[in-house]
């Protein structure tokens, strides 16, 4: 099995290139993981450099560009995949090394929506009361694991990377505005309204495409916009 | 030269971004301590994240429940080992703790009259014993995974300091014994930098990675366990490691003990539900290590399943396609992604998997690290434990499920409080041994030769493979000491292991190499205690020791790294406010 893979370390390579390697079939078990693979490539060649931990989907950790589509390698089995498989960072982002990159400004728009729950009235003792048809409405927002799969496929992001708060921050702010026991409607829409934060996003769907979790962010900025309006009338 | 190092300075600093470390730093920075978490990966990724069915509190929304019946099954579980002022202590204060996240934000799924789901989970009764309890309080089957995130979301807001993608390398520890701070590597950059702190709370997780299959992340190589005995604190009760009952086989998912909770259960090759045979009464929801030795002794006497009856397995198609996908989202997710089974249709193939480090470095119950002296024990100054990484102990030679997200809740709390009044008491930073920073520059230098050598994946490899074979479900004198033996050789050939990768840029084989040192010292930690304990206690299960033997091991395993000793300490079975629970014989 051919792997084309991404290198690049700045203290010694003048400019990225695309390193191959194989993997004799011998070495590849049915039901192998795209992350398997690249471990065993890892053990031969230590300098390789990539994130990851959990190994099943969890933890967020390995989000890569596979055959020029985001996701995570331990959710990829090669088997779907077509060879030569060419693994490349996820897109647009700063690179570290080779398929590591800089995640800060996707963290930054994270923190910038709040998302954290706000509630103004006093807290009971006991917890706030929630009806399951109430907390339904959180499922497919909760469960995101911060892998930036999505915004980092996402041309808006890349574009205005300092002023869009793209997909993954977006589907976050929703999951609060979606809760019925947060109080802070208002002001969370009112810190994404303006033509970057929230509006740059064109609808193109490339976030709900690709999303590892089966998640539909571009549902929940749909979401917000609904509620801006309601908010308006 | 350890002049040149960059030095910051915090009140107090918090080792791991798991549930435990983050909880202690949201207490911290709520009382306006200057607190720092440093974690070795985004602390989304650390593998709290990874919890699945839930957290233990009697809060009695389904089923009539109260601490005390908490208590006392916790400490059953424990087999007796479990120290009984902390159980006490975390059991009391778990309703508080739960309806405490619940308000940060977690989304726990709700019941019908809007109040928090709770599941039955195993080793759970009411009345002391009597029937089945539903005291896991749960979200879906991702409840790690939303304590984690909302923990994280709270510390943002409280503006705790976070230093993301460092690596701890050691303790900085002065000739008075206090623990000033440590010595980390910035993963991005290679560079070493040390941070100055009036206390240090490990909140390092636990050492799943010591075995081959195994429910761990890849992260779980127990950094702060080996730091602790580097810094020639002693860890306590490591014989004890939980083999979770429903790993995937032989990949080693974890398959969380709420899919049994809902109604699962376990079938060998003959569609056999064979824990009403080791179990008459609990059944599959009997303790993990009860559950874990019948399905090794149904598939060792062949009744296993597959076409190499090296497995059994979980059946959950009867409770129906509406409660799995309700339920137990994530576990069906994972079966479909990585065996293309369907639980709704197909029983899922499963076995014992490395779990969960029951032992850890001996604190007391305000998180406080406490070692033996001539009488009786003493605390070390500066330096807390929380977690997995620490042994309070309140999982003694077994742990419950639904259990260690309370742990770290309970005792993270407790931490922090209790750091709180050290810094009312040590205002000052006190002067950094300069020899013990040399001392861990030297560690991390050491990677830096460049000759010829071993490379540190074969070593992970083997380690693991060893520990598999040698320090597994069941044990006895004679496969442990060969393990001791083989875990020796591989400690010598660690010697000769030299990196290919020298790039200071986000280098993964130094973290790898570093990681395996650690795992190194806790297998040595671990096979010595076991091969010392000459009986069988929850999940130190001995062939050659089958009874549990209260007269001469009712008593806590202290390993040193130094000459690999010894000691013991006894068990606390006096609670705080109520009666002890005596051991007697332990039956599911």
């Amino acid at each position: 099995m051919k792997f084309l893979i991404y290198r690049y370390d700045p203290e010694s390579d003048k400019k990225p290139f695309m390193q191959t390697f194989e993997l004799h079939s011998k070495d590849v078990q049915p039901g192998m993981m795209l992350r398997d693979a690249l471990l065993k490539i890892k053990s031969r060649d230590e300098t390789l450099a990539f994130r990851h931990s959990c190994g099943e989907g969890v933890c967020g950790s390995d989000a890569i560009n596979i055959n020029g589509k985001n996701g995570l390698g331990c959710l990829t089995a090669l088997s779907s995949l077509k060879e030569p498989i060419e693994v490349r960072p996820v897109p647009g982002m700063p690179i570290i090394r080779d398929l590591v990159v800089d995640m800060s400004q996707f963290f930054h728009h994270y923190r910038a929506v709040k998302p954290w729950l706000i509630v103004h009235d006093s807290e009971p003792e006991v917890e706030y009361l929630q009806s399951p048809e109430d907390r339904d409405k959180l499922d497919g927002l909760y469960e995101c694991i911060l892998c930036g799969c999505c915004s980092t496929a996402c041309p808006s992001f890349w574009w205005n990377p300092d002023k869009f708060r793209g997909p993954a921050a977006l589907l976050q702010s929703y999951r609060f505005l979606a809760d019925s026991r947060d109080q802070a409607t208002e002001e969370r829409l009112e810190d994404l309204d303006g033509p970057y934060r929230m509006f740059r996003c064109h609808t193109i769907m490339n976030c709900t495409n690709v999303c590892p979790k089966g998640l539909n962010p571009s549902a929940a900025i749909n979401n917000i916009k609904k509620l801006m309006v309601k908010d308006m009338v | 030269m350890s002049m040149d190092l960059p030095r910051r300075q915090f009140d107090t600093l918090v080792i791991g971004a798991g549930g435990g470390g983050l909880r202690a730093a949201l207490q911290l920075a709520q009382a306006d301590a200057n607190v720092a978490v440093v974690s070795k990966v985004f602390p989304t990724r650390s593998h709290t994240v990874a919890a699945q069915g839930g957290i233990n509190a009697a809060l009695a929304n389904v089923l009539p429940d109260n601490w005390h019946w908490h208590m006392y099954d916790t400490i059953k579980g424990s087999d007796y080992l479990g120290d009984q002022d902390a159980i006490e202590y975390m059991c009391r204060a778990a309703s508080h703790l739960v309806v405490e996240l619940e308000h940060a934000g977690v989304p726990f799924s709700r019941l019908d009259n809007g109040k928090i789901y709770q599941r039955p989970f195993g080793g759970q009764s009411q009345n002391f014993g009597g029937e089945q309890a539903a005291r896991t309080c749960a979200a879906a089957d991702r409840t790690g995974h939303v304590i984690l995130h909302t923990l994280y979301q709270q510390n943002i807001r409280a503006k705790t300091h976070f230093f993301d993608e460092y690596f701890a390398i050691d303790l900085i520890r002065d000739d008075n014994g206090f623990i000033l701070g440590v010595l980390v590597l910035e993963i991005e950059t290679g560079e070493p930098l040390l941070i100055e702190a009036k206390t240090t709370l490990l909140a390092t997780g636990g050492a799943g990675q010591l075995f081959r299959t195994n429910t761990n992340a890849h992260i779980n190589t127990g950094d702060g366990l080996a730091m602790a005995l580097r810094a020639g604190i002693p860890l306590q009760d490591m014989e004890f490691f939980q083999f979770h009952p429903t790993g995937v086989a032989g990949r080693g998912m974890l398959i969380t003990e709420g899919a049994r909770g809902e109604g699962g259960y376990l079938i060998n090759k003959d569609g056999e539900r064979f824990m009403e045979r080791y179990a008459p009464h609990a059944k599959d929801l009997a303790s993990r290590d009860v559950v874990s030795r019948a399905i090794f002794t149904e598939v060792k006497e062949g009744r296993g399943c597959g076409p190499d009856a090296d497995y059994v397995l979980l059946k959950l198609d009867h409770l129906g396609k509406e409660v799995l996908d309700k339920r137990l989202p994530g576990i069906c997710e994972t079966s479909r992604t990585f065996l293309h089974i369907e639980p709704a249709e197909e029983p899922i193939p499963v076995y014992p998997t490395a779990h969960y480090t029951m032992g850890g470095i001996p604190t007391n119950r305000f998180g406080q690290v406490v070692v033996p002296v001539e009488q009786g024990e003493e605390c070390i100054p500066g330096l807390y434990a929380v977690g997995e990484c620490a042994c309070v102990s309140v999982h003694g030679a077994n742990r419950l499920g639904g259990n260690s997200l309370l742990d770290i809740v309970v005792f993270g709390r407790a931490a922090g409080n209790d750091i709180i009044q050290f810094l009312k008491n040590n205002r000052y930073h006190r002067k950094i041994d300069e020899n013990s920073v040399q001392a861990a520059l030297d560690h991390l230098h050491r990677w830096d030769k460049k000759d010829e050598g071993e490379s540190v994946a074969g070593i992970r490899t083997d380690l693991q493979a060893v520990m598999e074979e040698y320090c597994g479900v069941f044990r006895t004198e004679e496969i442990l000491k060969q393990g001791l033996e083989k875990v020796l050789e591989i400690e010598k050939r660690m010697e000769h292991v030299r990196l290919k990768d020298h790039s200071k840029i986000f280098n993964t084989a130094r973290i790898e190499a570093l990681e395996v040192e650690n795992l190194l010292d806790l297998a040595v930690a671990t096979v010595t205690s076991a091969l010392a304990r000459q009986e069988s206690r929850g999940a130190h299960s001995r062939i050659d020791y089958p009874d549990r033997n209260d007269k001469q091991w009712l008593k806590h395993s202290l390993f040193f790294k130094e000459g690999r000793r010894l000691d013991y300490k006894p068990v606390t079975l006096q609670p705080l406010s109520v009666e002890t629970f005596p051991p007697k014989p332990r039956v599911y």
